[in-house]
């Protein structure tokens, strides 16, 4: 029988020949991950459900990445570390990421200094779905589910990766298994390739504003066409990012050669990494079709209050912005702020403007590529731009009161994040706007919506220094 | 949980996400322990914006005083955060009736067995008002107003039903034979 990437994984994850769509499938789970806003739940869950002196099914196969709230004070954000670093401990977790060094000691985050002092220990890994991928925990074919909704994410490597909540974490911290049901295939088939200044968060904004932030509810959407091959890995892992932001299950693309190459240079070192990789059927069937013309993309904004008020950034002329915001997983990758720098170089931004790196590998790189001979650190920071050294989520979700770059007035915000409901930043009042690197960048220096087509300057790529 | 639940129902429109349900600086709260439970009862709905007059929880005062969420589609949006759910069943809620639900909130509300999120076949946000009585009938798939003027037909529950009844996942899992008995 012909089946797409998301039921041959299901399949062979549930052990089964072939699975069908609408069926329940008790599936093995190849990777569990969970933070610190999710862990701590899931872990009281664990205890309470299967017994105080519980064991995980497979220490190795469990990785905690604490990344939400991490630099605040909020003493209930410092102690959800602690729960997670005593859990690893109790559990022999290998893959722990911790915010500090010291296995026996305790977070208390101490905010003097500022945001260009690090805060962090060696092991901290940053933003968990760009940590996943950078520390070797994405593999074609496997099945990766997480305490968060952007888990979605590494179906940028070719596996069925999928958000859950705490008490199905829970489950599968005992089990290693998990109840799922076979998602209908959407097929997105692209073609072509972009045009400079128009990025992949353009791509996956103009689908949502398509199908609607509802469009893809229970499905999966999978990526197809020989405009897969234009894309980077990153951009990948920004339009399966968002495919929850269309409602999907799940968000898968075809591994080609970047993906092997990708996943071989980061893979773990002494760990059982043996993956399989697997390929749609080109006549499964599928829910239904759609053709995206990448080199008809343009650069778009999704307006409050949701991700599926999409148009092109150019009608946005009439509305107000305070604010610009680049970071998350979603857009505070390596390649997204070397978009932003490039745009930014040699300019002065026009309305408060944040970054944040989502991993501290990232801000490392930021220290030392350069664009015309300057890195991209002097260059936001010659720009204006208002930067944190500590990596994380940080004001994506709002957080706690003293979180970085967190809406604390009702101000208008243009943001390379991913949502934008009421509230979404921090004040209740304050409005989001979600756009490429790009577009924040060239709106940051018009201090208005601006479309960066017409910002853009060579060079536009960085290098690595000699 | 019994098989007809009665009480007032709380209204809300469409693309309502984890956010307004319950915002993130609640993300603090860890559910297992109790006192942190009824706090996050408390802060339920407190994300949604100021032009609904009336709140779920005035004043943090926990249980509310409605039984049931009446919403339009997409209900539960957004993150995977199973405090959603969990605010919602701590503030007094038995269960969310809307024209549609987003995957993970629906399947967060089956694992914790906190409400029963039902579909309703026809858009009852524009049909029902905040603080109407109403009753959900499980077994005869139907939503009426408590006056007995109106009712609405539901879609079936299937599976999830079961799930919700039995309390949640884990207990599901146990009666079934998913996980040992504890």
């Amino acid at each position: 029988m012909a089946m797409t990437l998301t039921e041959k994984i299901l399949a062979r994850a549930s052990g089964s020949a072939t699975v069908s769509v609408g069926q329940t499938v008790l599936v093995n789970v190849d990777v569990l991950m969970t933070h610190d806003v999710c862990g701590p739940g899931a872990i009281g869950v664990f205890y309470k459900e299967f017994s105080k002196s519980a064991r995980v099914w497979d220490p190795d196969r469990v990785v905690i990445i604490p990344d939400h709230y991490i630099f605040t004070a909020d003493e209930k954000s410092n102690r959800n570390v602690d729960t997670l670093r005593e859990f690893a401990n109790a559990q022999g977790i290998k893959y722990f990421y911790d915010v500090i060094d010291d296995a026996k000691g305790k977070w208390r985050f101490d905010p003097s200094g500022g945001p260009l002092q690090c805060r962090h220990g060696g092991r901290f890994a940053g933003v968990c779905h760009v940590a996943l991928a950078e520390n070797g925990h994405t593999r074609p074919g496997e099945v990766l589910v997480g305490t968060d909704s952007h888990t979605c994410t590494a179906g940028a490597f070719g596996e069925f990766a999928t958000g859950i909540g705490n008490t199905d974490a829970a489950f599968v911290l005992g089990t290693g298994k998990i109840l799922l049901r076979v998602p209908e295939t959407m097929r997105f088939m692209l073609v072509g390739s972009l045009q400079p200044g128009v990025m992949a968060k353009d791509v996956i904004l103009h689908m949502i504003g398509k199908i609607g932030c509802d469009g893809a509810t229970y499905r999966a959407m999978e990526f197809a066409g020989e405009g897969v091959a234009t894309l980077s890995m990153e951009d990948r892992m920004t339009i399966a990012n968002m495919g929850v932001e269309a409602g999907a299950k799940n968000a898968i693309f075809p591994v080609d050669d970047k993906t092997l190459a990708y996943v071989e240079k980061h893979k773990l070192t002494g760990a059982e990494t043996h993956y399989e990789v697997l390929a749609a059927d080109a006549d499964a069937t599928c829910h239904s079709e759609h053709q995206v013309d990448l080199s008809a993309v343009v650069p778009v904004v999704a307006r409050h209050p949701n991700p599926g008020s999409v148009s092109p950034v150019a009608g946005c002329a009439d509305l107000k912005l305070d604010r610009a915001y680049i970071g998350s997983c979603t857009g505070g990758k390596f390649s997204d702020f070397e978009a932003f720098a490039a745009i930014v170089r040699g300019r002065k931004v026009a309305i408060e403007t944040f970054g944040v790196p989502a991993t501290p590998e990232i801000y490392r790189r930021l220290c030392s590529e350069t664009i015309a001979g300057e890195t991209l650190w002097d260059i936001m920071s010659d720009a204006g731009v208002q930067l944190t050294v500590n990596a994380g989520c940080a004001a994506c979700l709002g957080g706690p009161g003293d979180t970085f770059g967190r809406m604390n007035r009702p101000l208008s915000c243009i943001s390379t994040t991913n949502r934008n409901f009421p509230g979404r930043m921090g004040d209740i009042k304050g409005l989001v706007y979600l756009a490429s690197p790009a577009t924040v960048g060239a709106s940051a220096i018009a201090g208005k919506f601006a479309d960066p087509r017409e910002y853009l300057q060579q060079p536009m790529t960085a290098r690595r220094q000699q | 949980m019994s098989d007809i639940i009665r009480g007032k129902a709380f209204v809300v429109g469409d693309n309502i996400d984890t956010d307004q349900i319950l915002p993130a600086e609640h993300l603090t709260l860890v559910s297992t322990d109790p006192e942190e439970y009824r706090e996050l009862g408390k802060a339920a709905f407190s994300g949604l914006p100021s032009d609904y007059a009336t709140r779920l929880v005035p004043n943090g005062e926990a249980p509310c005083e409605y039984a049931v969420v009446i919403a339009g589609r997409n209900f539960g949006c957004g993150s995977s955060r199973e405090h959603a759910p969990i605010a919602l069943g701590a503030a007094g809620i038995k269960a969310v009736v809307a024209e549609s639900f987003a995957r993970i909130f629906f399947r967060n509300c089956l694992a914790t067995g906190e409400l029963y999120p039902i579909e309703s076949r026809d858009r009852l946000c524009e049909a029902i008002s905040t603080g109407q009585e109403v009753e959900v009938d499980l077994d005869a798939e139907v939503l009426r107003l408590a006056d007995g003027s109106r009712k609405f037909s539901l879609r079936p529950m299937g599976e999830a039903r079961a799930v919700v009844a039995a309390g949640g996942l884990f207990e599901f899992a146990r009666r079934t034979g998913l996980v040992s008995g504890k």
